[in-house]
């Protein structure tokens, strides 16, 4: 049954209060079961040999005493992996990231596993297994692997986008060029023009909850997962595809899920526990420790940025070039692109171009971290337009709203903007008391603006009514936000009834059509539409069967407030049908009444937030705290205020963090020096303020609530925030983040010794 | 009905012997202009491996290529986004 996804405005009756969250007395009382709380009988225990080196031929491997090891149920190397991905290098290239095949690309790849009956027999295990390398020359920084010079990691990467093609292999996978007008035209016209080189540090999405599953393969070629994930339907696919099983016989669960931001939409030690499993013929549970996370799993690129920008002295930007060069680990990725298409995406500039340069490295293999490549791309560009209002003598709010994106503006990547937020965004970050509040010494005030697309994708989703009128609402896409509330939420704004009528639960793989990721900030929008689509077949349902029972045509019946109402002559005197009156009767009516619903939720509503950063800096130590912040977004419509508020502070202190202390460290022997969150430090509550929020609500023409995801477009805003708001204390412009003690000590000295 | 239309290609999506910038297409579905393009531009393939999602109007369709595109609309093919 079709249905239309179009907005319509309306008064709400559950939709925009608060609720609680049906899974919140689990989390609280520790009954919530993640990733490593499933256990099988006869489980043995998993782990993982990773490599030392950053980058090495591997000569042998040889595990024959570790298999004699007593205790010991299967060891597994790539030979148990064998590559059945027929040509997909993208496939291959996670196959290769799961268990390394010949070489070991970074420190931490995994090189073997064992499967043992306890942990310290798995621990001995791994280190009986005897690996001979030979060390390759190898190249962890942006700039430096982009250098003819440097070692070349993988023969077979020609650069794509250069014309004519190169002829030689590089660590440069792809050149993108996005833009339009003429930008030495535009630097022509401008007053004033800023240059300037920013360097960002690689960050982890730093989740509380390391990767866990409990894998379970029988001969019969039927297999079990019980994993910690953002979308369990697609770890089904891509581990039926790597192992060779088929998708309809491998059952995959998703656990909760303690953080995953874009870190766990992929598939790291969950095929290699399908493989012990499958070797040992007996369940396999792999718990990765806090070492093993940062080592071996996806963390955000390291960049480095050069921006320039000109203007007129009445604020307008009359030109703007970025060159954007993004490392993705091992594996080539599009991350520099995505930076190029979101980099100038708020503003309107008739002449703009990015230009972006993927590269490889002997780091990890990176995975998405809330609005991937955005943050960084949005530090640079943020930041250069805070020097360039100082340079022109206009505020910086006044120079963003004064270039500010409309509907009608030419996107940097080409299409033509609908209605969306930006402008609202910044002019309620105009009018906010925030901006009026008087600064002490030491402090400074930074504002900054940020983009995300957002995406929708493939969902499925199934409701069902029981006979005493509650509702289970079964969703596929993982709730990682609060989502099951907002889906309950929604679920009774369309029948009628109390959210407290409605349970909302995730559905393992054989219960449900497919169900792509929570990500993009996906989840409440696709998993939103598809609620209110079922809930609309329900409530076809539900008429017909009110029309039995009152022996009228269904075409008499309408469904207001949680009951059926017969219209028409004759019907006037017919007493409303409640729902639960209605599902009372329902075995003698047709049986169960349920609504069902399958999409493809596409015109996801793009992010646009604006944030306000106070921060203080100790002159003495370099040492920033964040004294107040103020997060503006279009939410397009908040379901559950509550949840979309989460997502906003999560998001501005993960930025944050990014801005002021987390930075993967590598020595010259290029490995990671700091993988634990002692040395890689994360914002804790009391690093900072209680941060304010206000909610804008543009509604999304392609949603029927307007809804607009809302998970991710906080991330970007807070690096440029909190940089403009140093240079504001200090006076010290940064460039390279973290703004750590000591960088920002340095840039003080420094100043200071040049007079 | 298939309508006459014109569909502008992101920068990234350019191949030595693909659509270029711009192409005139009849059809009335996404579904239609990636099968036009393929049909006329064998190494369009290419591209449909990596992603390809469409812009309609400045809403972006990732996935559904069954959507209908109005006569007059801006159509314009960028490369298809994943997120965190």
């Amino acid at each position: 049954m079709g249905h239309d996804q179009k907005y319509v405005d309306k008064k709400y009756e559950v939709v925009g209060e608060r609720f609680n969250r049906p899974d919140g007395i689990d989390k609280v009382t520790g009954k919530a079961r993640y990733g490593a709380d499933a256990s099988a009988p006869g489980q043995l225990v998993g782990r993982v040999l990773r490599s030392p080196h950053a980058h090495a031929q591997i000569l042998k491997i040889n595990t024959a005493k570790a298999e004699k090891l007593p205790g010991v149920k299967s060891v597994v190397t790539f030979e148990d992996m064998p590559d059945l991905t027929g040509g997909d290098q993208g496939l291959a290239d996670i196959l290769e990231n799961c268990m390394a095949r010949g070489r070991a690309l970074y420190d931490g790849h995994a090189v073997a596993a064992v499967a043992a009956v306890d942990e310290q027999t798995a621990a001995q295990a791994l280190k009986l297994i005897d690996v001979k390398y030979k060390k390759l020359p190898h190249v962890t920084d942006v700039d430096e692997a982009m250098l003819e010079s440097a070692p070349v990691i993988h023969d077979r990467i020609i650069t794509r986008g250069v014309e004519p093609a190169p002829t030689k292999p590089s660590n440069i996978s792809a050149r993108t060029q996005m833009g339009y007008g003429d930008v030495d035209a535009g630097f022509a016209e401008a007053d004033v023009i800023v240059e300037k080189t920013y360097k960002t540090e690689q960050t982890h999405q730093g989740y509380i909850e390391p990767h866990a599953c409990l894998a379970s393969v029988n001969p019969d070629g039927t297999a079990e997962l019980w994993v910690t994930t953002q979308g369990h339907f697609v770890f089904r696919n891509v581990c039926a595809s790597l192992l060779g099983l088929d998708i309809a016989k491998l059952k995959v669960t998703s656990s909760e899920i303690g953080g995953g931001f874009g870190g766990k939409t992929h598939v790291w030690g969950e095929p290699v526990a399908l493989a012990l499993s499958r070797k040992a013929n007996r369940p396999v549970k792999l718990v990765m420790g806090r070492d093993e996370v940062f080592r071996g799993t996806g963390p955000t690129s390291s960049t480095s940025i050069d921006v320039k920008m000109g203007a007129k002295k009445d604020g307008t930007i009359t030109a703007a070039v970025a060159e954007l060069r993004y490392q993705g680990g091992a594996f080539p990725g599009n991350w520099a692109m995505l930076a190029c298409m979101t980099a100038f995406a708020c503003y309107d500039i008739k002449n703009n171009k990015s230009i972006g340069w993927d590269v490889v490295v002997n780091r990890p293999k990176v995975a998405a971290y809330r609005a991937p490549s955005a943050p960084m791309a949005a530090f640079a560009v943020e930041s250069t337009i805070d020097v360039l209002a100082r340079e022109i003598g206009m505020a910086p709010i006044d120079v963003r709203l004064k270039n500010v994106a409309r509907e009608g503006t030419v996107a940097p990547y080409g299409p033509t903007y609908g209605p969306i937020g930006i402008e609202h965004t910044l002019k309620a970050v105009k009018d906010h008391p925030h901006m009026r509040a008087k600064l002490k010494k030491n402090q400074g005030r930074g504002v900054a603006c940020g983009f995300w697309f957002n995406i929708g994708g493939q969902t499925c989703t199934d409701l069902n009514i029981g006979v005493d009128g509650t509702v289970n609402l079964t969703l596929g896409t993982v709730d990682v936000g609060g989502s099951r509330s907002s889906m309950a939420m929604i679920a009774a704004e369309e029948l009628g009834i109390p959210y407290e009528q409605v349970r909302a639960n995730i559905a393992d793989t054989t219960s449900l059509g497919h169900n792509d990721m929570t990500e993009g900030s996906r989840g409440t929008f696709s998993s939103g539409m598809a609620t209110i689509f079922a809930a609309r077949d329900a409530i076809g349902v539900l008429k017909e069967r009110a029309a039995k029972m009152w022996g009228v045509p269904v075409d008499d019946v309408v469904w207001e407030k949680g009951q059926a109402v017969a219209t028409g002559k004759g019907h006037g005197n017919l007493p409303p049908l409640s729902l639960k009156e209605i599902a009372a009767k329902s075995g003698r009516t047709g049986g169960p009444i349920a609504g069902h619903n399958e999409v493809v939720a596409d015109g996801a509503g793009m992010g646009f937030a604006s944030h306000i950063c106070d921060v203080e800096v100790d002159p003495e130590t370099g040492r920033s705290t964040i004294v107040r912040y103020t997060v503006v977004q279009d939410a397009g419509k908040a379901i559950n205020p509550d949840y979309v508020e989460g997502q906003f502070q999560g998001g501005a202190t993960q930025g944050i963090g990014w801005a002021l202390n987390e930075e993967y460290i590598y020595g010259d022997d290029g490995r990671l020096q700091n993988p634990g969150f002692l040395d890689y430090r994360i914002p804790v509550c009391s690093d900072l303020p209680f941060i304010d929020t206000k909610i804008l609500e543009v509604p999304n023409p392609l949603h029927p609530y307007g809804i607009r995801g809302v998970g991710e477009t906080s991330i970007v805003p807070p690096l440029a925030a909190v940089g403009n708001a140093i240079a504001n204390a200090t006076g010290v412009r940064m460039t390279h983040a973290p703004m750590s003690p000591p960088r920002v000590l340095a840039a003080i000295d420094e100043r200071a010794h040049a007079g | 009905m298939k309508g006459h239309m014109r569909v502008s290609l992101s920068s990234t999506l350019q191949l030595a012997d693909g659509p270029g910038r711009t192409v005139e297409v009849q059809a009335e579905t996404i579904a239609e202009v990636m099968a036009s393009l393929t049909d006329r531009y064998p190494s369009f393939q290419q591209l449909l491996d990596r992603g390809v999602a469409v812009s309609i109007d400045g809403q972006i369709f990732r996935d559904d290529w069954t959507q209908r595109i109005p006569l007059g609309a801006e159509v314009f093919l960028i490369p298809r986004i994943e997120g965190g």
